[in-house]
């Protein structure tokens, strides 16, 4: 297993890689490193050479790809590719354009993300458990369809219509929770109330739906059968046997997203004045800032990567005959 | 030949109409096969299937009518060569010519005969007041804004009543249609499309119908005289914009998916079915493309496809086309970054196909690698092609809005419901609330999301046997 | 057990205050000022470099340059802040003798301006000024361990601090050419300041050899144009005459800067802990920068080292009777603090202002009408909706201009032709900007006539001010008023240009022209529609080409754009200010100037440099109106409007006059903490039936299926 674990690791790097490649070429194809220059040095009175010395101050005064004024193996690797892409294996973010130290930003900028990001999420998975539980409870009853249709109706609204309606309804009309903000500590849950509250119902449609056909397939089976011959009640049928066994599916489901949870909500985050790594994200393609794209970039895989490899993983944890190899 | 107008074929109108084409093909080859039929026969029974394809049909009418473009003579003088207009229109803007013309100030309730706001009027005496000015075109004809009340109820009526007579001569179509068709007398003919489950889907598609014929009727006999769904802040009005939407979103969900698939089919089949290298390179590759967190790259890929739109000013030669270029574009870009998880569902088909007896006994018999991949293959995976496509659709117009919210979505001066979206969130921190433009981009995008959901419901039902599972 | 306790104790805090609001529950009865920032975060703060107005709001408050605006008096008139008077001024001639004050600009080689600067001025408390028990610096340098656990400045547990004397003027100065700041206004000041442009290549060389984040010791290198005289007198000597320059005296470029907070930022370690000069200002300042963190809150509190300075006691006619000299003589500043909360959209900002959350907002065109209603006699007022409110609103015409500008050097809107004239004649007047105004200003602008806005010498009022290209005076019984030529004249000039009906004369091609914005969303989408409605008035086509900012820069850099829409905010209150905007050496194409059209006009260019060196008076006046005549015939410009800018602020809030030239107004301001809670608690009761009402929606639709399910329980088992 430890082997398995290594050997998945290792195959990260190349895939790092490309990811590195990928978001160097489509950035330069956009941004010269003037540019980024101009973009930094503001509008007003810009010279040529402020824009040199900017260059050569943040780095960006060396070739892309192919140094070609360099001796032997320094043609590839004094670049601007090698030089900016190498640190990141260390998690060196190194600096944002405008002086800011990116790592820093990110572990002080990842506990709000957080604070939003986790309670939607296990809250969420709670609220649709529960509700596809009630729906598979009263089957082929009027609440199962009105239910299903409830979900469908959700599913096609934009989420953009649940944030905006929320703050207007929460905040504005009914005066109960700040329109926007934040605060660490205790104070800040108040601010945490109506992002959670919209993450969660945005994706109500959706994952109900999904874990409804989940655990009708499991009803369907066997054991189950044999359960309620046995005289066992429906309760116990569906909150021991079904859900039980259901969960299996659903837990290795989500688990892939759980380490990307860290990088926060783009459209949350910017919409309540969040100052997580999702506005962070925007704010930066935004202003152009190609250091922190690049390190967001980065992050997101491995974080990505890492949720892969917790996939796995899990299955082996759920599912003893599971083995990795 | 001297035509009065000069055709103009936009990037996204060739791309539908080649998407027309194949899914022209795709419908022969359906009814060519009895083993395609039948589960189409199934959706063709469902009653919500049925209603969700007229207003699905309803909308893509509206779509390509605003997709077949030309560009207006311009009245020359005597002797001066043929001028056309640089603005492009479509066919849609010729029908809905008068909510495409009569443009008001600023904002004004649906309905209105007045302004929304207040504006400074300079008497004839040179005295100002301040006073919600009369509305240039919504409700100009009336004498009086007493008879406004009246009037739109009359010209509802009327509205009504016309779209009731379009939707009888259908319904006795209809019934002739059975009748020939069964043999059968009217009477008979009549109870039987009215009762018999067999007909469910038949009827609550004609039934869905004449609902959108009556509705249509009664916004046709408004649209000329007021705003139904009001003006926006420089005074367009905001029915024209929604319906302009329309072809912004049908644009959205089917050109990336027709960009989408040759590759999602073309890496996913071939990574299962040889394996091997090609398996660890088409897996590199996706897995690299899906680690990325997709809004950062899309943003990135449009924020190139911009550059290189303006750094290629020779591509276009009219607003419509520059605007029409980035949406092909972000269809495009949607289109790579989307094509991962089909290809790997495709994957996982393929792998399994490719252990089935069948297949090894046509390779035993030395049947060419592409002849196995394009007689087994690819029948065999198309449910579940057409499955992720039915759902991808709903999920790629809601995308839509995200990505104009983000400032990386379509031209900001195209007509589209996220920019609609966008622009109403300001609208909302007015007092009095200015509700009718979100309102409006809501109405048409839940329909047609809805509609795109209920009939992906209906077709996976349809096609994919593990969703028999009924309670 | 315990988390039960917690939960309750939960509830319990939530309960104290209104529900939404996003302070913490005590903070609204402290004499702390909530106010808003963003929607971008300051970039620099180090007063060499911010330019931005929203960088000044804080580095106002921090650093004192020797001069400031009167707050209260106008028009704008300058008076010493640190500074003992108005600098001495004397002019040399190029043998370094005195001349008089009346002399010729020409023989003035170079004008010296003496400062004095009040003694006993202390800095904020900061670690830079730390000493030891031996009295030396106690982190300069930093000795081992001394970061260890710091991750904020306010992590230091020593401080200190001294008195201000003239080298850190100086000092700052020569900041001014250090190349590794980029100070955006060296290029400008490197004209006058003498020696300074060479001082930033002296400076280049030496710091080519220094690691990166080294100090760069600016007081071994002397620099000529700026001299300290004694421990509180320093001396700038200018090439010839440049009479505006008392002006750039009132702003943070030439605030002091003392060399130690540069040593002690300029360490090993610093850096990494965002500690820089350039994020944690020091300053002598009413205010200092208590916590910053730009991505949430900005809090600026009151500096305990502060010297004795007083509300004024005098203003302009009519600050009595509003009650801004009811302060008079009180020490300064007002507030404990000032609290700056990110706010990243205008929505989420409006609602809280309205909830009281905030103490004061600007209008934007979308809640303009929920705030202000226009009194019958054009001028605004205060809606019935916020009167009950007792918000209370105050305006005041800015110092800034917007105008649509063509470029001079494009082949068919530009150049000095008589048709390519009577294009951009037609053109200014069929961009109706009374509408634009109404639409999406709501009224809070002024049709522009020229390139003066009110409140600059120079301007012109009533009828002798307007443009006569596009205007006609239309006399009334009260005196009159302009009125836009009629779009028929237009059409006419568009036909003596060659495009009759729109159309080229002979090919009949139609004209079309480009439109080059960087503006994009929704606002811009709107405005952009509004622009292509205007020109088809004419027939015209008008084709959008949106941008990015750098793409939009390198066309005007490149003088590729056609047509582009440009706004200008004065530095200071000189009509020199906004003519130069319109000098031919000073054009944007090739040369990076501000000159944004590319307009030359030598006779225009003539006048400019006599206007510039005249003291206001009526010659100054008769040389202007000679060159605002120029401009208007030849319309480089569509003169599009001067904004007006609306605030509005609760009751509770004090000394809101705006002086839109001062940028360290904070300290004038003053709130009553009692009233505001008041205020809050009534405006933010919670409404708690949709809540109840969903509840019971959700047990009236599971009740009836529970029980139908029970019953078929009960059926299969009897």
């Amino acid at each position: 297993m430890y082997a398995y674990v290594i050997r998945r690791i290792l195959y990260a790097i190349p895939i790092l890689i490309g990811v590195n490649l990928l978001t160097f070429a489509l950035f330069f194809v956009v941004n010269t490193p003037d540019d980024m220059a101009r973009i930094h040095l503001g509008a007003k009175h810009v010279t040529a050479e402020a824009i040199e010395r900017w260059k050569t101050e943040h780095g960006y005064d060396k070739p892309l790809f192919y140094n070609a004024s360099a001796e032997g193996a320094a043609r590839l690797t004094d670049t601007l590719f090698v030089q900016k892409s190498l640190r990141l294996f260390a998690f060196d973010f190194g600096q944002a354009d405008d002086g800011r130290d990116i790592g820093r930003e990110i572990t002080t900028r990842m506990w709000p993300s957080l604070a939003i990001a986790l309670p939607t999420f296990l809250v969420g998975l709670a609220v649709y458990i529960s509700f596809a539980l009630l729906l598979v409870f009263f089957r082929a009853t009027y609440l199962d369809v009105a239910g299903v249709v409830l979900c469908v109706a959700l599913m096609s609204i934009s989420g953009l219509f649940y944030v905006i309606g929320g703050q207007y309804l929460l905040g504005k009309l009914w005066n109960l929770v700040p329109i926007s903000g934040y605060e660490p500590g205790i104070d800040g849950v108040k601010f945490l109330i109506l992002p959670v509250l919209v993450g969660v119902v945005a994706g109500i449609g959706d994952s109900s739906r999904f874990y409804r056909t989940l655990f009708l397939e499991e009803i369907h089976k066997d054991y189950v059968r044999t359960a309620r011959a046995k005289g066992l009640p429906e309760r116990v049928v569906l909150f021991r046997h079904v859900l039980g066994n259901a969960m299996i599916p659903i837990l290795t489901g989500v688990v892939v997203v759980i380490p990307r949870l860290f990088l926060g909500s783009l459209i949350v985050e910017s919409f309540f004045g969040i100052p997580g790594l999702g506005s962070y994200t925007i704010d930066a393609i935004q202003a152009q800032d190609f250091a922190i794209v690049r390190a967001m970039v980065f992050l997101g895989s491995v974080l990505y990567i890492l949720g892969l490899l917790l996939t796995d993983l899990s299955y082996t944890l759920v599912d003893p005959r599971v083995r990795l190899e | 030949m001297n035509l009065p107008f000069m055709p103009v074929v936009l990037w996204s109108d060739a791309l539908l109409f080649l998407l027309l084409g194949v899914v022209l093909v795709f419908v022969r080859q359906v009814r060519r096969h009895e083993h395609l039929r039948a589960p189409w026969r199934q959706v063709g029974r469902s009653r919500l299937g049925m209603a969700s394809v007229v207003v699905l049909a309803c909308y893509g009418a509206i779509g390509l009518l605003d997709s077949l473009h030309f560009r207006p003579q311009l009245p020359a003088e005597p002797g001066q060569p043929v001028q056309y207009a640089a603005e492009v229109s479509s066919l849609f803007d010729v029908l809905a010519g008068p909510l495409r013309g009569q443009a008001e100030q600023t904002y004004s309730a649906p309905f209105a005969t007045r302004l929304f706001v207040k504006k400074s009027l300079h008497l004839p005496d040179g005295r100002v007041t301040r006073d919600y000015p009369r509305l240039q075109y919504g409700g100009a004809h009336l004498s009086s804004e007493a008879e406004r009340g009246p009037d739109i109820a009359v010209r509802a009526l009327w509205g009504a009543l016309s779209g009731l007579g379009v939707a009888a001569v259908l319904w006795v179509m209809a019934v002739l249609w059975v009748a020939r068709r069964a043999g059968l007398d009217r009477a008979r003919a009549w109870s039987r499309l009215w009762r018999e489950p067999a007909f469910g889907g038949g009827r609550s598609a004609l039934v869905t119908l004449s609902v959108l014929l009556v509705l249509g009727g009664i916004l046709l006999h408004w649209a000329g005289h007021y705003h139904v769904l009001g003006t926006d802040k420089v005074g367009q009005d905001v029915l024209y914009l929604a319906l302009k939407s329309i072809r912004t979103g049908l644009l959205i969900g089917t050109l990336t998916t027709l960009i989408m698939l040759p590759l999602a089919l073309f890496l996913g089949v071939a990574a299962g079915y040889f394996g091997g290298r090609a398996d660890d390179v088409i897996q590199y590759l996706y897995t690299t493309l899906n680690s990325i967190p997709g809004v950062l790259l899309i943003a990135a890929a449009v924020l190139v496809a911009q550059v290189y739109i303006e750094t290629n000013p020779d591509l276009y030669d009219t607003a419509a086309a520059r605007s029409d270029l980035r949406l092909v574009f972000l269809c495009g870009i949607l289109g790579v970054t989307s094509w991962t998880g089909l290809a790997r569902l495709l994957r996982g088909e393929a792998l399994k196909l490719r252990e089935q007896d069948y297949i090894q006994a046509a390779r035993a018999f030395g049947v060419s690698r592409l002849r196995i991949l394009g007689r087994h293959i690819l029948p065999n995976v198309s449910h579940l092609v057409l499955i992720s496509v039915v759902i991808d659709f709903s999920a790629l117009v809601l995308a839509e809005a995200v990505l104009s919210y983000v400032g990386v979505g379509v031209d900001p001066v195209m007509a589209s419901w996220g920019n609609m979206i966008n622009g109403a969130r300001m609208e909302l921190a007015r007092e009095p609330v200015v509700w009718w433009q979100l309102t409006a981009a809501f109405l048409f995008m839940f329909t047609l999301v809805l509609a795109a959901n209920l009939f992906a419901d209906g077709v996976r039902e349809a096609f994919d046997p593990r969703s028999g599972v009924r309670a | 057990m315990r988390s039960w306790l917690w939960l309750v104790s939960l509830v319990l805090t939530a309960c104290s205050g209104p529900l939404n609001n996003p302070h913490g529950p005590e903070e609204a009865g402290r004499n702390v000022l909530f106010s808003n920032f963003g929607p971008d975060r300051p970039k620099h703060l180090d007063p060499a470099r911010s330019y931005s107005s929203n960088e000044v709001v804080f580095t106002g408050q921090i650093y004192d340059p020797p001069l400031q605006y009167h707050y209260l008096r106008r028009p704008y008139e300058l008076e010493p802040l640190t500074a003992d008077g108005m600098p001495r001024v004397t002019y040399l001639d190029a043998q370094g003798r005195t001349l008089p004050p009346e002399a010729p600009p020409e023989s003035i080689a170079s004008t010296t301006y003496e400062i004095r600067i009040k003694p006993g001025i202390r800095y904020q408390p900061h670690p830079c000024f730390a000493r030891d028990e031996t009295g030396r610096p106690r982190y300069i340098p930093l000795r081992a361990g001394d970061l260890a656990g710091i991750r904020r400045l306010t992590d230091f547990p020593e401080t200190g601090s001294r008195e201000l004397v003239a080298a850190d003027y100086v000092y700052q100065i020569k900041r001014l050419a250090n190349p590794r700041l980029n100070s955006p206004i060296f290029g400008l000041m490197s004209d006058y300041i003498v020696g300074l442009g060479e001082f930033g290549r002296m400076l280049q060389a030496v710091s080519r050899d220094l690691p990166r984040h080294a100090y760069l010791d600016l007081d071994r290198y002397p620099l000529e144009g700026a001299q300290v005289v004694d421990r509180y007198t320093y001396r700038i000597t200018i090439r010839g005459k440049y009479p505006q320059f008392v002006y750039w005296l009132a702003m943070p470029f030439f605030a002091p800067v003392p060399p130690e907070a540069e040593r002690f930022y300029n360490q090993p370690g610093m850096a990494e802990r965002n500690l820089t000069l350039d994020w944690q200002p020091v300053g002598t300042g009413p205010f200092y920068l208590a916590e910053n963190d730009p991505n949430r809150v900005m809090i600026l509190r009151r500096n305990p080292n502060y010297r004795a300075d007083f509300y004024p006691d005098a203003g302009e006619p009519g600050d009595a009777a509003a009650g801004l000299l009811a302060d008079a003589g009180r020490r300064l500043p007002l507030l404990d603090e000032a609290i700056y909360r990110l706010e990243k959209e205008d929505i989420p900002q409006w609602s809280k202002f309205l909830q009281g959350y905030y103490d004061s907002s600007g209008i934007s065109s979308d809640t303009f009408d929920q705030a202000i209603r226009i009194g019958p006699d054009g001028q605004p007022d205060l809606s019935p909706e916020m009167s009950a409110r007792d918000i209370r609103l105050t305006t005041a015409v800015r110092t800034s201009i917007w105008y649509v500008g063509f470029n001079m050097l494009d082949p068919v809107i530009g150049g000095a032709t008589d048709k390519a004239r009577k294009l951009r004649q037609a053109l200014s007047i069929a961009l109706d900007y009374e509408e634009f105004i109404s639409i999406f200003l709501n009224g809070r602008g002024i049709p522009a006539q020229g390139p003066l806005p009110p409140g600059i010498f120079g301007h012109r009022e009533g009828e002798a001010g307007i443009n006569p290209v596009v205007y006609r005076w239309q006399p009334d019984n009260g005196g009159g008023r302009p009125v836009r030529r009629d779009i028929a004249e237009a059409r006419r000039l568009l036909a003596e240009a060659g495009y009759p009906g729109g159309r080229e004369a002979g090919s009949g091609r139609p004209l079309t022209l480009y439109f080059d914005t960087m503006a994009s969303g929704p606002e811009a989408k709107s405005r952009l529609d509004w622009y292509r409605k205007q020109f088809a008035k004419l027939d015209i086509q008008l084709i959008v080409r949106s941008t990015d900012y750098n793409r939009f820069q390198d066309k005007m850099l490149k003088g590729n754009a056609q047509i582009f829409e440009w706004g200008w905010n004065a530095d200071y209150p000189d009509p020199e200010n906004f003519l130069f905007l319109l000098y031919g050496p000073n054009r944007k194409a090739g040369k990076n100037g501000e000159n944004a059209a590319n307009y030359a006009n030598v006779e225009f260019d003539r006048l400019f440099a006599q206007m510039k060196d005249l003291d206001n008076g009526p010659e100054r006046q008769r040389v202007i109106d000679a060159m605002i005549e120029i401009v208007r015939r030849d319309a480089p410009w569509v003169f599009a409007y001067y904004p007006k800018s609306f605030g509005l602020s609760h009751a509770w809030a004090g000394n809101t006059k705006p002086n839109l030239m001062a940028n360290n107004t904070l300290k004038y301001r003053k709130v009553e903490p009692a009233l505001r809670m008041a205020y809050q608690a009534r405006w933010n009761r919670p409404v708690w039936w949709p809540v109840w009402a969903l509840v019971g929606v959700l047990i009236a639709a599971v009740v009836p299926a529970a029980l139908a399910y029970r019953r078929r329980l009960m059926a299969t088992v009897g």
